[in-house]
């Protein structure tokens, strides 16, 4: 057999038991290649705005040799960095066997320069774009993904806010992925709400801030990958006013830069513990105590929660696409599991004469799970590409109206993207488990480790329940409802664009009816909401449960046009034949969950207000 | 100008399970992930390694295909060739065809060194090397798994059924690669982004006066038969009888 690059593996089962039996991950080419060329068409946004030199031929061979990078070099850790987690000593972080080299090669071959500014040593590849290597990354290895995912918003922070020195000291190290970053912002008792944290900032002669003060749960916070961690702090001046508005934003490495610009004396800045975690067990998440951190103000005083939220946002979408890149490695385990593993025969009469027992994926139950699971990784991944596309349009459109719209659009996708995707993980990977039967629930199959890992998606960088008020409070009733009326028209049109053609008119019809569900629903709450406020938070995580299933509607119309066509050019091609079968499935066995939660959002806060605290007591 | 030559084909990407056409005229490629036939990686790795070695000046990939192979070349570039000539064509290609083109560049671009894989993965054939040192009246060394160039020759070695063979071979020469010569390395982001600018020529098979097509014609292509159902027999008198039953033995 063949073994080229492909052979070269880092870290392949090491620290595994030998019988460990992993799915291997494939990248998704076809589908990804379906959706960033056919569905969506980047390349033309690109030649509209002016980037020329993004051609489909370059931005297909971004994708082919990141893809052989997320396979080759970082899917072997994966399991390795579950089974074998982190070291913790003397206030130092060893990482698992393979990070380390995986990391330096990430950094070695460019990748970790991709979206950064050409004039710091980036190569200036739109962020939407990159939305589909991030995508191979996360489904190659999450938790590793997390030290330069933060490292590459960590840079981005600084050079939107930083001043010069600043930039020049911290930028060229970070893109090159000499030191990393982090995002300090939680307190123990300081989490979702950040205006009641306490750490302190003391101004100092020269200019610098003394940082003095705890921060928990710090991804990254301590590790072994770089020379240097540059962490991004939140703490209160002395005479800052209270709340959040009274808070700033600080740079503080853990060695000091010393002449050269390298990394120089320790600042202070030490790693208390790590947590154990129900998942991502090889991404240190750190208790960091500073005392008397030297630190440098990053933006203005006091405006360090709107300076933290260019990361945040950008976080959040992040999230949302761990949600969804761990759905395609569980689902990509689950047929392989399907198709192998034999088991009693179908009802409708023997498959497999030749074999002991017919696969599983005979039964029709199997196949709603692996159908289901289909069509929230693909649905989803049109979903994250889509606001990519937008992404790209705000800030590569030249006309400020238009790039406005597409900030409102990503603006109102983003608590979608994170909320939704990120719940759709736990059911696609809890159906992971699912097929995977006993072999499932015990560690050796490799699924638990989605399931747990999925787990934290729905809580970090602001929970689900957060995302729905986002959703429903902030850009539904902070606009007066325009933003979903927005967002409704965009759906208009596609219903209009592909409405015609006779295997999409049945989904388009269905689809025109959840608009108007979904416009009646947001204008009833919006009533409700006038007279108390107690209806927002009673509605917002069904409400954006509607919104979700809607969008993700919108993503499978969109994906079916466009393979509907293609069908009826190649009839034989089973790729479009089966996306065409998996949006029936979508349309018909998902879509009308919007009805539950529909009524759900409707019941209102009555009920959930109506026990005191103390009549929720044991019984 | 110490040029060396290097073959690149692309082909169906060697993870993706063939499938035939239901129409039985070839397999399918429509969607199909493809890339550069393995060997001829090989080739090209070798080709990068001698010229950072300082024993050449340029590497040229060359390919003949239809207009997406462009996509293999610009990986080719990427890896670090200096330049690539597309011979553009949607006409399937014999090797000897393959070969007198070859020839003409060769003969244009005068390469001391022209490296191929020993075959392409997708019709295995293994013979355009050949063909192509006889056409150029120059040395050959086929599935070499050792090259050592130094003072105008190449030292290769070559895995034989009895072992080992080291072969002398005065340049200029063809050589064809096997698989454990070296191991491809990965292509860099930058370096992608740099290859959009390199040149690459496009060309048509008249251009070298070579007549379009096979001499050959496809009949049919069949997928391979599935494996039949096994069956167990008690002892070898009766595997004896099946397999004679069966005109095995």
């Amino acid at each position: 057999m063949l073994h080229c690059r492909n052979s070269r593996t880092l870290g392949v089962n090491r620290g595994l038991p030998e019988d460990s039996i992993v799915y291997t991950y494939r990248a998704p080419l076809r589908d990804i290649r379906f959706v960033v060329h056919d569905v969506l068409d980047f390349e033309e946004n690109y030649r509209a705005y002016g980037r020329e030199d993004l051609k489909r031929e370059l931005l297909e061979g971004i994708l082919e040799e990141g893809a052989r990078f997320a396979e080759d070099v970082l899917a072997p850790t994966n399991r390795v960095g579950d089974v074998h987690g982190l070291v913790f000593e003397n206030g130092e972080v060893r990482t698992p066997p393979g990070f380390k080299e995986a990391y330096d090669r990430y950094c070695k071959d460019g990748w970790i320069t991709m979206t950064a500014d050409p004039a710091w040593g980036g190569q200036g590849l739109p962020g939407g774009f990159s939305l589909a290597f991030g995508e191979m990354l996360v489904s190659g290895n999450m938790a590793w993904r997390m030290y330069s995912g933060l490292t590459e918003s960590a840079a981005l922070t600084i050079a939107a806010h930083g001043s010069d020195t600043l930039k020049r000291t911290y930028l060229p190290k970070m893109i090159a992925g000499d030191w990393s970053g982090t995002m300090c912002l939680t307190e123990a008792h300081s989490g979702t709400d950040l205006g009641i944290l306490k750490t302190r900032a003391e101004p100092q002669a020269d200019g610098s801030y003394a940082i003095t003060g705890t921060k928990i749960f710090i991804s990254a916070g301590e590790h072994d990958l770089t020379q240097n961690i540059v962490h991004l702090v939140l703490a209160r001046l002395p005479d800052a006013p209270a709340g959040t508005r009274g808070i700033s934003l600080f740079v503080v490495p853990k060695f000091r830069p010393d002449a050269n610009g390298d990394a120089g004396e320790r600042n202070g800045v030490v790693c208390g513990s790590i947590e154990h975690k129900m998942g991502i067990h090889a991404s240190p998440t750190c208790v960091m105590h500073f005392n008397d951190s030297t630190g440098w103000l990053l933006g203005k005083p006091n405006e360090g929660l709107a300076c933290m939220f260019t990361m945040m946002n950008q976080a959040r979408l992040g999230v949302g696409l761990q949600g969804h890149g761990l759905s395609e490695l569980a689902w990509q385990a689950s047929i392989a599991y399907a198709n192998d593993r034999l088991q009693g025969r179908a009802m409708s009469g023997v498959k497999e004469p030749g074999k002991a027992a017919d696969p599983i994926i005979v039964h029709p139950d199997v196949r709603r799970m692996l159908l289901t699971q289909k069509a929230f990784v693909e649905g989803g991944r049109v979903l994250c590409f889509l606001t990519g596309r937008e992404i790209d349009s705000a800030h590569l459109n030249p006309d400020p109206q238009a790039r406005q719209a597409s900030n409102d659009l990503i603006a109102f996708l983003t608590p979608i993207v994170k909320g939704f995707l990120t719940e759709a993980a736990m059911e696609v990977t809890s159906l992971a488990v699912q097929i995977h039967g006993g072999h499932g629930f015990i560690r050796q199959t490799g699924v638990e480790q989605l399931m747990r890992d999925a787990r934290i998606t729905p809580i970090y960088e602001g929970t689900n329940g957060v995302q729905a008020l986002d959703l429903l409070g902030r850009k539904v009733f902070g606009t007066g409802g325009k933003s979903q009326q927005m967002i409704a028209a965009r759906i208009v049109d596609s219903i209009k664009k592909f409405g015609g053609l006779p295997e999409i008119a049945p989904l388009a019809a269905d689809l025109g009816r959840r608009l108007e569900q979904w416009g009646r629903l947001t204008a009833e709450l919006g009533l409700a909401a006038k007279n108390n406020p107690d209806e927002v938070g009673a509605a917002a995580t069904d409400y954006l449960h509607v919104s979700g299933y809607i969008c993700l509607a919108w993503c499978w119309l969109v994906a079916a046009g466009v393979a509907a066509k293609k069908h009826a050019e190649d009839p034989s091609d089973d790729f479009y034949t089966a996306k065409l079968v998996t949006a029936r499935h979508y349309f018909s066995r998902i879509l009308p969950r919007v009805d539950s939660h529909a009524a759900a959002a409707r019941a209102g806060a009555t009920g959930l207000m109506a026990l005191t605290a103390d009549q929720f007591a044991i019984a | 100008m110490r040029r060396i030559m290097v073959g690149v084909k692309r082909v169906v990407d060697y993870n993706v399970r063939i499938r035939v056409k239901p129409d039985n005229t070839g397999v399918i490629t429509e969607g199909v992930k493809m890339s550069i036939n393995p060997f001829d990686e090989i080739a090209l790795e070798q080709a990068l390694r001698i010229k950072e070695q300082g024993l050449a000046d340029e590497v040229l990939a060359v390919s003949i295909g239809p207009a997406d192979t462009q996509q293999q070349l610009r990986t080719a570039l990427a890896m670090g060739a200096d330049r690539a000539i597309l011979v553009q064509t949607d006409a399937a290609m014999a090797p000897l065809s393959i070969a007198k083109i070859f020839q003409k560049i060769a003969e244009a671009e005068q390469p001391f060194l022209t490296l191929l894989g020993k075959q392409a993965i997708d019709e295995d054939n293994g013979q355009t090397a050949q063909m192509l040192a006889a056409l150029l009246d120059r040395p050959q060394a086929t599935s070499c798994s050792k090259v050592d160039i130094a003072d105008g020759k190449a030292t290769v070695t070559r895995e034989v059924d009895s072992g080992l063979e080291t072969l002398e071979v005065d340049l200029p020469a063809v050589l064809s690669v096997d698989l454990r010569l070296n191991e491809p390395r990965y292509v860099k982001l930058p370096d992608i982004m740099k290859a959009k600018k390199k040149p690459l020529d496009i060309k048509s098979v008249a251009d070298y006066g070579v007549t379009e097509g096979a001499a050959f014609k496809t009949v049919k292509v069949d997928p391979p038969p599935s494996r039949q159902k096994g069956i167990i027999v008690k002892d070898v008198a009766e595997l004896v009888g099946v397999l004679k039953q069966k005109g095995l033995v």
